[in-house]
């Protein structure tokens, strides 16, 4: 079944959004080159549950409300995305900046929220394990370090650049600047909170990510002593697109059982 | 027209070598590159030449705010300005500009630049910028709040130097309970604002607004740029409804003056081409962080990238207009002829750039002050 689009208006920001499939919900949060297009995961995914895909505020063909200032206040509008969706024990699912904003979600309320997946997530700092800067990568180095096989930076260079396709890229890395220029990437108040999680947490990594070392896993684990990790080798920051296959079996082994 | 020295103070001793390997001399080139005993050496040398600019008959002296680089060594401009105005009698100072977004307070802004307009008897020119965009890096301050920081640190100085205290200040990025200025400024309302940029359609409706009429410099741009800016400047003063004056524009520009055309392209070469293409140099993700400027602008400067980003030549700088160099006669032609087509009010020349050495600077400072000021001060 293919995904449709849909747009819903929300805490005044227009929000553009995909859908396919049945069953569970699971929403999927982006990171912070957006969710321009559907991927091959996605549509797997939508075999088994009823996955959401939204732009978020400030992204793609979302809109960029005034409000919108910081990691928490996407986390408020998400929680509010849930409710207004009316979504009931929903998987999220959230890569990178889309992970931070899960984590942000849960400490505030999980009463919409079955389990977490945080495809290698931002939102904590770990001694050592200092992130890639992100904001000092041309556009072509970031694409090249966030794959382990190489050929997948290949494939998406190859893409020709529309117009629109610059400017939602602008967008989105203004977006980006503004939740996660400084503190970099992370929230120092969100480890003291992240004991209020009481869902079933997967954590899951690429060895070879270039963008949040491993390192950062191994810390998020230590503050969230129950959840599972899972880490893929030969893998970048994207397990998703790189492990497809592999990273779609664990999400329905985990979020199903 | 007002002529101003204005100083750039860079790391003159630079390993150029390292500078190129690092691609830039901002935000990453290791510190281990600068030596204090040489920085001592290079500090004192800055000042004595804007105090010799006094004596020369320059009759504003201008520093201006910048960090972590070897482009230029004043992290604080308010140390070099205070300087300045215990050792120099008749000159203005300007202060072009302080960064207000990077500070972490702006009455800390306010109450300097009051100090220093009250220490030099009202002879404080304030300018403010934002910082340009490798500080954002190496400050962390969020560049997507650039704008909005600058205007209301610039909203809440100037009701401090201009309304009784104590008065409480709600902004969105500052909140002060006590508004309550010592010392207030020497000048009133309040010391001159001048606005250096390098061109923004933004900066430009905003300075010229009537309520503030701030003098606006476009720095070190090719001529045909400045020209640009300036002229859009005065458009938009004529679409406010009000003529704009001379003073209101001023142009900041390096200069070497030599003893022939010949003698003085063979001497700034060097040091010129330094300043252009190790000094000025950074990626363009450096330059223009998200937020910093609109995206209509970072699209046009991603279009202009391989001119921006490459080498420039003295010859080619000079065809340009980024630079202007000869014999005494060869700069004041120039400028009288910039000058009729745009009528700027304030020149600011650049006689020390790059790795210029001491004795040359001054030698140019000299040309510039015998041979080509008096002629340039009498147009009008």
């Amino acid at each position: 079944m293919p995904f449709t689009d849909h747009y819903l208006e929300l805490d005044g920001c227009r929000t553009h959004y995909r859908r396919a499939g049945k069953g569970t919900p699971l929403v999927f949060l982006h990171g912070a080159s957006g969710a321009p297009v559907v991927l091959p995961f996605m549509e797997t995914l939508a075999r088994r549950f009823d996955v959401i895909v939204p732009e978020h505020p400030g992204y793609g063909l979302s809109d960029e409300p005034e409000w919108l200032e910081s990691i928490h206040d996407v986390a408020y509008f998400y929680l509010d995305f849930l409710d207004s969706l009316k979504l009931e024990r929903a998987v999220i699912v959230g890569s990178s900046m889309g992970g931070w904003m899960a984590l942000e979600m849960a400490v505030r309320n999980t009463s919409r929220i079955g389990s977490l997946v945080l495809v290698s997530p931002a939102g904590i700092a770990a001694p050592g394990a200092e992130a890639a800067d992100i904001f000092l990568l041309s556009p072509e180095d970031t694409i090249r370090q966030l794959f382990f096989e190489q050929r997948y930076a290949e494939e998406r260079l190859a893409i020709p650049l529309t117009p629109e396709a610059i400017d939602i890229a602008l967008k989105n890395r203004h977006t980006t600047a503004r939740l996660a220029w400084e503190p970099r990437l992370h929230d120092p108040q969100l480890p003291r909170w992240l004991h209020r999680i009481d869902v079933p947490v997967a954590i899951v990594w690429g060895k070879e990510d270039r963008i949040l070392p491993v390192g950062i896993a191994h810390e998020l684990k230590r503050l969230l002593p129950r959840a599972e990790v899972h880490l893929f080798e030969r893998c970048g920051h994207l397990p998703q697109v790189e492990k497809a296959d592999e990273f779609c079996d664990l999400v329905v082994r985990f979020a199903c059982r | 027209m007002q002529i101003v020295l204005f100083h750039l103070m860079p790391y003159a001793d630079l390993d150029l070598a390292a500078g190129r390997k690092n691609g830039t001399v901002w935000v990453t080139l290791p510190n281990r590159n600068f030596d204090p005993q040489k920085g001592h050496r290079l500090y004192n040398r800055y000042l004595d030449e804007l105090e010799y600019g006094e004596e020369l008959g320059f009759e504003v002296l201008a520093v201006n705010e910048h960090h972590q680089t070897a482009y230029g060594l004043m992290p604080s401009p308010i140390v070099t300005a205070s300087a300045l105005a215990r050792r120099t009698k008749r000159a203005r100072i300007a202060i072009l500009g302080s960064a207000l977004p990077l500070r972490s307070h702006p009455m800390m802004v306010a109450e300097e630049h009051a100090m220093i307009d009250v220490i030099s008897g009202g002879r404080l020119i304030s300018g403010f910028v934002r910082g340009i965009g490798a500080e954002y890096h190496t400050f962390g301050v969020n560049p997507t709040f650039s704008h909005d920081r600058f205007h209301e640190a610039h909203d809440l100085i100037v009701r401090a130097w201009t309304e009784p205290g104590p008065f409480s200040f709600h902004g969105h990025h500052y909140r002060v309970r006590y508004v309550n200025l010592w010392p207030r400024p020497y000048q009133k309302p309040h010391p001159p604002i001048w606005i250096p940029s390098q061109g923004s359609k933004e900066t430009i409706d905003w300075a010229s607004h009537p309520d503030r009429r701030y003098t606006y410099l476009q720095t070190f741009s090719p001529v045909k740029v400045v020209q640009r800016y300036l002229k859009q400047y005065r458009d938009t003063c004529a679409g406010y409804g009000y003529s704009c004056e001379d003073r209101q524009l001023g142009w900041a520009v390096p200069v070497y003056v030599g003893e022939t055309d010949a003698a003085a392209r063979a001497e700034a070469k060097a040091h010129f081409e330094a300043f252009r293409n190790v000094y000025v140099r950074m990626p363009l993700e450096m330059l223009l962080p998200p937020g910093y400027t609109s995206r209509e602008s970072l699209k046009n400067v991603m279009k202009a990238k391989a001119q921006m980003f490459g080498d420039v030549t003295l010859e080619q700088a000079l065809e340009l207009g980024l630079f202007v160099c000869g014999s005494a006669e060869t700069v004041y032609r120039a400028f009288e002829q910039y000058w009729a087509d745009l009528r700027f009010g304030n020149l600011l020349v650049m006689c020390q750039f790059g790795t210029l050495p001491a004795d040359l600077t001054r030698a140019n400072m000299e040309r510039f002050a015998r041979g080509v000021m008096p002629r340039l001060k009498a147009l009008n």
